[in-house]
């Protein structure tokens, strides 16, 4: 009622301040709110039109810099969520419940480890203008990354922002990896391995995927340019592959494929699996970098794909065993969001169905047919779910990406072009390919070159012993579970 | 005495516990336990992983109990623990020569 009668009073002062030749009444003048008695006494005195419209604009700036900041880290939060709880939880339900505790460490550890790493060099290796593979040391110690934005990356938010947004992508991917051999790896092998996986294998490919100037660059000056919207390459290929060799190298578990090895807990896996799906809005909405129209794109894709994923494995189980099982139905909502990952902001809504779809008919084939036919002891399917997820993912962007979400491809003079084979654009498919293959061969030789290397210095799986007793006890002197106590 | 060690479901357990306390049962060792009998198990899949479980869920109920009432405890379990399904249980019943109350050196059915 009061704001009512004030702004009915302002308009009033405005409507006499405009006629000019008629003067205020003292006693109006003292009923009016300050704001408008002081911009009606101050309007001769004020600046000229160009300095308050440059002031207005640093304004509108501004705001939309705090808009856009207050997203992003929201979205870095979400994003180390997804590692831990997230990650921690989905992996620690589907272990044997003697080493629940050490499935967790891994993911936690690698919070710890990487975000050290980053800060000393890591960032500057993905993001500091270098050569076409690597980054340069230039922001060595986070010198230079402070408050003013880089516009090539994301010119409405601080740099810092942008730097710690992309931390917790480092931090995440190499936790996917521990899925591979988990239950049998020694902590202190994991630790010096993913520490030099994250500067042979990640930092390489985040430059040359992100990094100004990288190979596979879409907009900054990349040879080959290759859509890779939220880490489809950058984050699922590398671990993925990086797991199938893991696996492959370090050889199956104690007594595996014939003792049963079933999860301890799904409950756990349950509750990370939903952590996940919530903290991939942060991951693929975030990787906007705005909280623009790009944003809320990326985010319905990101779910629509999601429920696609858990569909069409969920479909596949129940014809196949007569059941629908909760793990199958998580599995299936985490590889349409592994899918859709590199698509996120490329792809409608539609489109968004078929990607998640197909991943979880392809994945659950993967999971459930072609490991048990090749044997290998991928321990919780970080390989059948990112390795095969990602691929897929990464493809179908080039098949499925649009300038009508995403005009990333411009002509001389502005105007969009094509982006994915539906668009008119069929060589993307073949840079996709050539991005896919460039994620592959990098993560295959780095990891085996890397695990050599481990293998030699402190060797890389736990004594016998101590894999029957559980790497809880062995590797942290602790159990997950003292329910007698 | 009769000792009576009787397996049953463990949906089957509150019924079994109230109908002794019908008859005036006043005691009994209760156990969770895992075993099969004739009765198959059931497969489980995880990813598309099949394990076969045949240990299942039973309850186990020790009882030691004077001559007068077993015959009324067993016809007892036997109408409250009965779905007519494979998998019910049994009831193993055995001769007991002596019962030591702890607290007072009590001896025999006083005991009990």
């Amino acid at each position: 009622m009061r704001w009512r009668t004030s702004g009915a009073l302002c308009l009033l002062a405005a409507l006499i301040c405009s006629l000019g030749s008629v003067a205020v009444p003292v006693h109006a003048q003292t009923a009016l709110p300050q704001g408008a008695a002081s911009s009606s006494l101050a309007a001769p005195a004020s600046p000229p039109p160009a300095d308050r419209i440059a002031r207005l604009e640093q304004q509108v700036a501004e705001a939309r810099s705090s808009g856009d900041n207050a997203w992003m880290l929201v979205s870095s939060a979400l994003v180390l969520m997804m590692t831990g709880p997230g990650l921690a939880l989905f992996y620690g339900g589907l272990v044997r419940k003697k080493n629940v505790l050490a499935t967790m460490m891994q993911s936690f550890a690698l919070m710890v480890l990487i975000t050290v790493l980053w800060a000393l060099v890591g960032y500057s290796l993905c993001f500091h203008s270098g050569n076409s593979f690597l980054g340069g040391l230039g922001y060595f110690g986070l010198r230079g990354v402070g408050p003013l934005p880089d516009a090539d990356y994301a010119a409405t938010i601080p740099q810092q922002t942008f730097m710690v947004f992309q931390l917790m992508f480092a931090i995440i991917t190499p936790a996917l990896i521990t899925g591979a051999f988990a239950e049998r790896m020694k902590f202190s092998a994991m630790a010096l391995f993913m520490a030099l996986w994250s500067f042979l294998v990640y930092d390489p490919m985040a430059h040359m995927v992100w990094g100004k100037g990288g190979l596979l660059n879409a907009t900054l000056g990349g040879r080959v340019p290759t859509l890779d919207f939220a880490g489809g390459t950058v984050v699922h290929i590398t671990s993925g592959v990086s797991a199938l060799v893991c696996a492959l190298y370090l050889g199956k578990r104690l007594g595996y494929p014939k003792a049963p090895m079933p999860p301890h807990s799904v409950v756990l896996s349950f509750i990370g699996a939903c952590l996940l799906w919530v903290g991939w809005f942060g991951f693929n909405a975030g990787s906007a970098l705005t909280a623009g129209s790009l944003a809320t794109s990326a985010f319905v894709a990101t779910h629509f794909s999601a429920a696609a994923g858990a569909l069409g494995w969920s479909v596949s189980e129940w014809l196949r065993n007569g059941k629908p099982s909760v793990l199958g139905g998580i599995s299936g909502a985490v590889v349409g969001l592994v899918a859709i990952t590199p698509a996120s902001g490329f792809v409608g809504p539609m489109s968004a169905l078929v990607i998640g779809l197909a991943a979880g008919l392809i994945c659950y084939f993967m999971v459930a047919t072609v490991k048990a036919r090749f044997g290998y002891d991928d321990s919780l399917d970080a390989f059948g779910v990112h390795g095969a997820g990602g691929t897929i993912g990464a493809l179908l962007t080039g098949i499925f990406a649009t300038r009508a979400v995403n005009p990333i491809f411009r002509d001389a003079r502005g105007n969009a072009l094509a982006v994915g084979l539906l668009d008119g654009n069929g060589r993307q498919v073949w840079n996709q390919f050539i991005g896919i293959a460039v994620a592959w061969i990098l993560s295959i030789v780095g990891t085996l070159i890397i695990l050599a290397v481990v293998d030699r210095l402190i060797g890389l799986r736990v004594p016998e012993e101590q894999e029957t007793q559980g790497l809880d006890v062995s590797q942290h002197g602790e159990e997950g579970y003292n329910l007698e106590t | 005495m009769k000792k009576l060690e009787t397996i049953i479901q463990p949906s089957r357990f509150e019924m079994v516990k109230e109908a002794l306390a019908e008859i005036g049962v006043e005691g009994m060792t209760v156990s969770d336990v895992r075993g099969h009998g004739r009765q198959k198990g059931h497969t489980e899949v995880y990813r598309g992983r099949e394990y076969t479980v045949d240990l299942l869920p039973k309850i186990k109920i020790e009882m030691v109990l004077p001559d007068h009432l077993v015959d009324a405890a067993v016809q007892a379990i036997l109408k409250a623990a009965k779905t007519g399904k494979i998998g019910d249980g049994k009831v193993f019943l055995s001769n007991v020569d002596e019962a030591i109350r702890i607290r007072n050196e009590e001896r025999g059915e006083n005991a009990l």
